[in-house]
């Protein structure tokens, strides 16, 4: 029952921090609850239909099926991010001089709503197929089922919980420091994510290792460890990871980095100059 | 995009297992052998073959490798080309499974 449980935490951490992360950081968008359930509603969705399909057609859902569906899942998730953070870079000022208006909406510009919605429905859809294969392999496998069922639920309710904690964690820090700080957790969020899809192009052979191991730090922070296995999440933490995943990371952070100075800094100074008269 | 999904999802046919390199078996809640050993330097085809009903996620961090093997099923995953050293993997469904990948220089 423990084993079980500790299974489906595993598998519901990625997502739940992923969503905490994006509803703090969207924290004055008016309507993102909605989008976000949505999200998470459509990858609840789309889990079960990977599930299936591992199940039945496990002979087209062969293992490079899996890495290829991976990677599109992992990037579309880094390019939503990117959208976000370059968005709110350029609005995140006049947000947080709003967000204490509550109900208040912002006027310029397109939210980045779709954003918001991909961003969920990957998050839950990626780790959601093995969550749901999992339990669907207990439900139907007879003894012991029921123990291992509210073992598995008692392991993503936890899941949950942490994703929760994290997210009230996000809304006391100060409005001053809101913004740039959640835009920084997303930006190494993104940058980790991208890494990982490295790992699932390299799998499948489009993309060369470049070396495996450019360090070894297992002895040290073991990814298998629950400190490991959340810095691996929130900031992309690899103890051994192979050339083309480190270029992958630092291709990403500065591609983010760039396009949120150059576009935030020309919008937030427009908005300055708008500002400055009354 | 769910449509592109589903091409990408079909696309990839190619990996048969009648010429992997190396079977991976996986039954009663272990994997068999639990360690073995794999030229380095080169690109090995692994198939790893699930006999138990339990499906299995065969996971390495230090490949960083990650694929759902269902029950009464087979994957084949691409491993290398590897330095030598020893590569550990596990189920991710059952962490108490776990196996080493000893990448050698092949002796001629």
């Amino acid at each position: 029952m423990l084993a079980t449980a500790i299974i489906m935490f595993r598998e519901v951490l990625e997502a739940s921090l992923i969503i905490a992360i994006v509803l703090g950081a969207s924290r004055g968008i008016a309507g993102r609850g909605r989008w976000v359930a949505g999200g998470i509603g459509l990858g609840l969705l789309g889990a079960s239909i990977v599930a299936i399909l591992a199940n039945v057609a496990s002979s087209v859902f062969s293992g490079d099926g899996q890495a290829i569906l991976n990677a599109v899942i992992l990037l579309s998730a880094v390019s939503m991010l990117t959208w976000h953070n370059v968005w709110m870079s350029a609005h995140g000022r006049q947000l947080s001089s709003e967000v204490m208006a509550v109900g208040s909406d912002v006027q310029s510009g397109q939210r980045p709503m779709t954003a918001l919605l991909v961003i969920t429905m990957v998050a839950v859809m990626r780790e959601g197929s093995e969550a749901v294969l999992f339990l669907w392999a207990i439900a139907t496998s007879g003894e012991q089922s029921i123990n291992m069922i509210l073992g598995g639920l008692g392991g993503v309710i936890v899941g949950i919980l942490v994703g929760l904690l994290l997210y009230l964690g996000l809304l006391r820090i100060p409005a001053r420091h809101f913004f740039s700080i959640t835009s920084w957790l997303i930006l190494l969020l993104a940058s980790g994510l991208a890494a990982q899809a490295a790992g699932f192009l390299n799998q499948v052979g489009f993309l060369p290792a470049l070396g495996n191991g450019v360090w070894n730090t297992s002895n040290i922070l073991s990814q298998d460890s629950l400190i490991g296995q959340l810095l691996h999440i929130l900031v992309g933490y690899i103890a051994r990871p192979s050339g083309i995943e480190v270029v992958f990371y630092v291709g990403t952070f500065l591609t983010i980095l760039l396009l949120m100075r150059t576009y935030g800094s020309k919008r937030g100074s427009r908005v300055k100059v708008r500002e400055s008269p009354g | 995009m769910k449509r592109l999904l589903f091409i990408f999802l079909l696309l990839p046919l190619a990996a048969y297992a009648a010429d992997a390199d190396f079977t991976l078996t996986i039954k009663d809640q272990h994997f068999q052998p639990s360690e073995f050993a794999i030229p380095s330097g080169k690109k090995i085809k692994l198939l790893v073959e699930n006999q138990d009903a339990m499906p299995a996620e065969f996971e390495s961090y230090d490949l960083s490798r990650e694929v759902i093997v269902p029950g009464h099923g087979k994957v084949t995953v691409f491993v290398g080309p590897l330095e030598p050293g020893i590569y550990k993997f596990f189920n991710d469904f059952n962490h108490d499974m776990q196996g080493s990948i000893v990448a050698k220089p092949a002796v001629n």
